[in-house]
């Protein structure tokens, strides 16, 4: 038979060994691992994701995304809205003229970056959000959303280094073929795709 | 000639009486004795609230190291200020009054609790010449105010008119009241042993060789002072025994529907009463001020403060005691042990040193087996169902 209270006194010695060890003990050995936010970070995990960007190369004027809007429909709560820049003769430039992404319906899924037959949007690290007002900026338009391919290497550095080989391949591969017909078929029924809506 | 160490121990009891002969000059007799009065109350109304607010940012910081968190250290340095900011918000939150609460009680019930957790400060022995009132019935007084304590937390959550609210005062009408039997019987040796009811009398019997004859270096001191203790913990409603407020059944017991301040002035008397009764467990059974070396003021702070940790300690550790076992705790084992002990006090006084050793431990090895024995719990034997399965 124990000692009557001796259960009591080792749960004691439990916490108090905790409130002591917090002193000196670092975060992966039992001490304390609060990460004091706004002046130390954790390393961003890469594979996190929020909320979509859409990457240019070089410019903002060379953007990726062609206006297919596959992204749009495949939004499950459709908050993806997108319009055909129409060049001088009226035909479709195959690119936004108007790109907007309701802040408010997004709900972070990561479909658009799925199914993107060219590799313009992907989800974004950028968490900290926050606004003074609440029904402004709530659509962020194409500007807000048009990040650089150095930004998108910055915070996926695998992911990103991927698609540009991808990409590098395509274009060689497209150069050493013939130019009329379209090099991947993916890429071609994205564009036949893309003249639907018009 | 007198020490330095003298005047720092006396420097509280120097001030007021410096204080006073500088009204003295001006004033009538009379209007000195009022001041007198005036002083000691001031200093105790200022003491009380002040004690409240930083046990609480020790609690959050204890309890915090604890859980493996910082606790609060954003508002000031080591979060020092925290307290400030908690009492604005309490301040400038919106008092919300049920609508079928009745009204006066429900108004009535903060404010009288207060009144007896700073009614206590009154008889502590902060310091060598620091009580406030010296009674020579200071103990009794203290039992006697301690217990008003239920009341108001009853008429709070019967006024509420919610069902939380009243099963939580119903809690703690039943668990005081219990708790209230042990306690009062854990204090009845060191009245024995002291021969007297007035706090500071108990203090000076607990003087002698660098004045460390404290009460809780005896057997039946030491029982007694963890009596006491229990008790005390589970009278201000503390973890392990904060059924009344016990946040995961009750929402928050016979405070759910007060907001703002007056749910200030409960959470205040809480602390105050846990500070209030962790000063009287350190005066009956640690010696209170006695101490050598060190001022008497700063022992007495010292040793309530070690005893307010382990109350903290006890809430980072313990979960919630069941109904049925906290009754049983208290009726079937702390008020037997409590008879127990008067009566090794007994044996204590009138037998030699080593025989009131020997024969205090024997008696409590025995009564603590039996009581032990007594009280294991009921395990029904294990049936089994041949037809099963």
């Amino acid at each position: 038979m124990t000692l009557f209270g001796w259960g009591v006194l080792k749960g004691m010695g439990v916490t108090l060994k905790n409130f002591l060890t917090s002193y000196f003990r670092k975060p992966d050995e039992g001490g304390i691992f609060t990460v004091q936010y706004p002046e130390e970070r954790e390393k961003p995990v890469e594979n996190y994701r929020n909320f979509p960007f859409l990457v240019y190369d070089g410019t903002p004027e060379k953007i990726r995304c062609v206006a297919c809007g596959i992204c749009e429909r495949e939004c499950p709560p459709k908050c993806i809205h997108i319009e055909m820049e129409l060049d001088a003769a009226g035909k479709p430039a195959r690119k936004p003229a108007v790109f907007d992404i309701d802040h408010g319906l997004c709900m972070n899924c990561g479909m658009c970056e799925e199914v993107c037959p060219f590799d313009s949007i992907f989800m974004d690290h950028a968490f900290e959000v926050t606004a003074p007002e609440r029904q402004k900026n709530l659509v962020r338009h194409k500007k807000e959303l048009s990040k650089s391919n150095e930004y998108f290497k910055k915070i996926r550095p695998a992911l990103a280094s991927a698609v540009d080989q991808k990409r590098k391949a395509a274009e060689e591969k497209k150069k050493a073929a013939v130019p009329p017909p379209p090099p991947q078929s993916a890429g071609g029924q994205a564009q036949t795709t893309a003249q639907g809506p018009q | 000639m007198r020490g330095v160490e003298f005047y720092v121990d006396m420097i509280f009891v120097t001030a007021k009486a410096w204080i006073l002969a500088l009204l003295g000059r001006f004033l009538p007799d009379w209007l000195i004795v009022l001041a007198s009065i005036t002083i000691s109350g001031v200093a105790i109304l200022c003491l009380g609230p002040v004690i409240m607010m930083y046990l609480t940012l020790l609690e959050r910081k204890l309890i915090g190291r604890i859980q493996n968190r910082y606790g609060p250290n954003r508002v000031g340095i080591w979060g020092l200020l925290q307290p400030i900011a908690d009492g604005i918000k309490m301040f400038t939150k919106e008092d919300i009054v049920p609508a079928k609460a009745d009204k006066i009680v429900h108004l009535l019930a903060p404010i009288a609790i207060v009144v007896p957790a700073l009614m206590i400060f009154l008889v502590v022995p902060f310091g060598e010449r620091m009580t406030a009132v010296n009674l020579n019935i200071g103990l009794l007084y203290f039992i006697a105010v301690s217990s008003i304590t239920i009341l108001p937390i009853f008429m709070g959550s019967w006024a509420s008119r919610n069902k939380y609210s009243l099963l939580g005062g119903m809690r703690t009408a039943a668990q005081m009241i219990s708790y209230e039997v042990p306690m009062t019987l854990a204090v009845v040796p060191a009245i024995m042993m002291s021969q007297s009811l007035a706090t500071n009398t108990i203090v000076l019997a607990q003087a002698g060789d660098y004045d460390l004859h404290w009460f809780i270096f005896t057997p039946w001191g030491l029982v007694g002072f963890i009596i006491f203790f229990l008790c005390a913990t589970a009278e201000c409603n503390r973890p392990p025994f904060d059924l009344p407020e016990a946040e995961s059944e009750l929402v928050a017991g016979f405070h759910t529907e007060y907001s703002g301040m007056k749910f200030a002035l409960f959470y205040m008397a809480e602390y105050m009463n846990a500070f209030t009764l962790c000063a009287i467990a350190a005066t009956l059974f640690l010696g209170g001020w006695q101490g050598p070396f060190l001022p008497s003021w700063m022992w007495f702070f010292g040793k309530t403060f070690v005893l307010i940790c382990v109350m903290i300690w006890f809430r980072g550790t313990f979960p919630r005691f069941r109904v049925d076992h906290l009754m049983g705790f208290a009726w079937k084992f702390l008020l037997p042990l409590a008879l127990v002990n008067i009566l090794l006090t007994a044996l204590w006084q009138f037998t030699s040193n080593l025989a009131a050793w020997f024969g205090s431990i024997l008696v409590l090895g025995v009564s603590l087996w039996i009581l032990v024995r007594l009280n294991r719990a009921f395990v029904p034997e294990k049936r089994s169902y041949p037809l099963e399965g």
